[in-house]
């Protein structure tokens, strides 16, 4: 791929507008809670824009579009029934608590509500996290940049870490949603018209259609495989992801998608900066809207490139293979970017791509600093220093964040397997996760001690069942079986829904009874914490259409439709 | 909306956006990209749409500030 000065020139604006930002917005961080929490003063559309780009990190565009090559639109469920409606719940139901507690973190939520040794544990597994996930994120851009430009891997990494270390240490949480915010219209006006070049190839809609059925008739399934959602999930036989109707829909629908986007601080830190309750609540709601309108931008290309190389068009698109002569879906996004557009576009899909990594990063990056300050510095290191202190060890957890990621990323650039062994136990830990939020919120008997063995035990459930079974044709190993196998997935796909499932149902059970043969929690605490014990929140002041019960429920109709209509 | 904030974050976006567009205008007509063209020409007009969304939402506050 070659650059022209165009290119280099929309490169090298978008980092100047990003530098620019921070700058401007030095001025406004005095307190750490405008560091950590944009001194909660972000309007609801701003939040819930920054709310779904802080997801939308690259591995999710370059994953989705992979995904959408090899399972076609089934790939969507990820979005529909994976994301939507969990979004919908956390701003209908669980946002009045997270925001209503003035807790400046999820983990803090913990401590108010169960214990300090639930929260601990939280905030550990959770900076862990973070500093790796943005780790590999920083690997996959060095190693992609160097693939398509010929960048030097390292001098890619440490530019674009230096940035992203310059925006947020200057203007903390605002920069970083700001830049997110960014990102998202950049991800758009940079990928859309790739989708449009793409299906105009491939003979539009109808023609897409047409040749998905011969990859699908090539692989042995029914020619709707790979362009319908639902039709095949009756058994896990007939559709390329292995999986059935109802392990997608608990353990992806209900577990995973709960689990993440209800819990994951990440994403949640970014409506807890809204700038009223109300904003709060519809931080994640507005979110939807975006969100379920994005596979038409993030795996419509994954199938269109699918089907051209079935030999579908006429410009002769062709997916590269790798060594070992599978094809090879991480490059759908790039490579269709070097074939459809000319100089010009082509700068400004890559900036795309490279924002979409950078803000993945500082996503991470600023949910850390954020942790590391509130939930493990200031409780447990150094309780009762001033404010100025606390923002200072901000700045510094901000400056070590990056450079721990950057570590994380040469450790999985040496140990590839370090990669697969942490998503797993990242998984683990994060499985049971919404057993305890749920009965948190919503059970006022839920006590501390039932919340943290209830979390023990969920992780250590999904650790078993991923030792006691195997996907097919796998070895037993980093994928499975490591304790025996009792029982084989069709898919691994399959094997990951049941490990949620399995984690989940255990973290609910033992929390329940270890809640019920413990003392209960202290009556006066719970206002503002739990459903029961809180005052409903009056939304009546606010025009209907705004409320969140509204937007929620128009939502859910929407994603109803989209479902029916590609079923 | 927005009022108590620093920067109005459409002001970046409508700046970004323009710029963006603008050099995709020019290399669409230099190097006869059609696709160039077309396309910078949307970003234009969606920059062009944010600065205006940012300098209606500057002038409320400014009436606003001046009722007060």
């Amino acid at each position: 791929m070659h650059l022209g000065i165009v290119d280099w020139a929309i490169m090298l604006t978008y980092f100047g507008f990003v530098l620019g930002i921070g700058v401007v917005l030095q001025r406004s961080v005095r307190t750490s809670d405008d560091f950590f929490l944009s001194g909660r003063r972000m309007p609801a559309w701003v939040a819930g824009l920054a709310f779904m780009s802080a997801n939308l990190g690259a591995q999710e565009v370059i994953g989705m579009a992979a995904s959408g090559a090899k399972y076609g639109l089934m790939t969507s469920h990820f979005y529909w029934v994976g994301a939507i409606p969990a979004m919908v719940f956390l701003g209908v139901f669980m946002m009045p608590f997270y925001y209503g507690s003035r807790a400046r973190s999820v983990p803090e939520y913990l401590r108010l509500r169960f214990d300090e040794k639930t929260r601990a544990f939280n905030a550990v597994s959770f900076a862990i996290m973070t500093v790796f996930s943005s780790g590999i994120s920083m690997y996959a851009m060095g190693l992609l940049l160097n693939l398509l430009l010929g960048w030097d891997f390292n001098a890619s990494m440490w530019v674009c870490a230096v940035i992203v270390l310059a925006y947020i240490l200057v203007g903390g949480l605002t920069s970083a949603i700001y830049n997110e915010v960014l990102q998202f219209f950049l991800i758009v006006f940079g990928f859309l018209p790739l989708v449009l070049l793409g299906l105009h190839d491939v003979g539009g809609w109808t023609g897409l259609q047409a040749g998905l059925a011969r990859v699908a008739g090539a692989q042995g399934f029914a020619p709707g495989a790979w362009s319908e959602s639902w039709r095949y999930l009756g058994n896990t036989a007939s559709n390329p992801m292995g999986v059935e109707w109802f392990g997608m829909a608990m353990g992806l629908g209900f577990v995973l998608s709960f689990g993440y986007w209800c819990t994951d601080f990440l994403i949640i830190q970014r409506a807890m900066a809204a700038e009223s309750m109300s904003a709060a609540r519809r931080t994640p709601l507005i979110a939807t809207l975006p969100k379920m309108l994005f596979p038409f931008l993030v795996i419509v290309p994954g199938m269109i490139a699918i089907a051209l190389t079935a030999g579908a068009g006429s410009s002769g698109f062709h997916l590269p293979p790798k060594p070992d002569g599978t094809l090879n879906y991480d490059l759908v996004i790039p490579v269709m970017l070097a074939h459809y557009f000319p100089s010009g576009l082509l700068g400004l899909g890559l900036t795309a791509l490279i924002a979409s990594f950078m803000s993945g990063m500082a996503g991470n990056v600023t949910a850390f600093n954020t942790v590391w300050t509130n939930d493990i510095y200031a409780p447990y290191l150094r309780p009762g220093a001033g404010d100025e202190h606390y923002l200072w060890i901000g700045r510094l957890a901000t400056v070590a964040g990056v450079l721990l990621s950057l570590a994380a990323a040469y450790l999985v650039a040496e140990f590839n397997n370090i990669m697969d062994v942490l998503q797993l136990v990242f998984a683990f830990i994060n499985a049971p996760l919404f057993a305890t939020f749920l009965l948190g919120m919503f059970w006022k008997r839920s006590n501390g001690d039932g919340a943290f063995t209830g979390l023990l035990a969920g992780t250590v459930a999904a650790g078993l069942h991923h030792g006691l079974t195997l996907p097919a044709h796998a070895t037993a190993g980093i994928k499975g079986g490591w304790l025996g196998v009792v029982h084989a997935y069709p898919s691994e796909m399959a094997q990951n829904f049941w490990t949620a499932i399995f984690a989940w149902s255990t973290c609910f059970l033992v929390t329940i009874l270890v809640s019920l043969a413990t003392r209960p929690p202290d009556p006066a605490v719970l206002p503002g914490l739990v459903y029961s014990a809180t005052p409903r929140i009056v939304t009546a002041d606010e025009p209907w259409i705004l409320r969140p019960a509204t937007l929620g429920v128009a939502a859910l109709a929407a994603v109803v439709v989209l479902n029916l209509l590609f079923w | 909306m927005g009022n108590t904030m620093n920067l109005d974050i459409r002001l970046p976006i409508g700046l970004l956006f323009t710029l963006l567009g603008i050099l995709l205008v020019v290399e669409g007509l230099i190097g006869g990209f059609g696709v160039d063209l077309a396309w910078g020409v949307v970003m234009v007009l969606f920059g062009i749409a944010m600065l205006m969304l940012a300098g209606r939402a500057a002038a409320r506050r400014r009436s606003d500030a001046a009722r007060r």
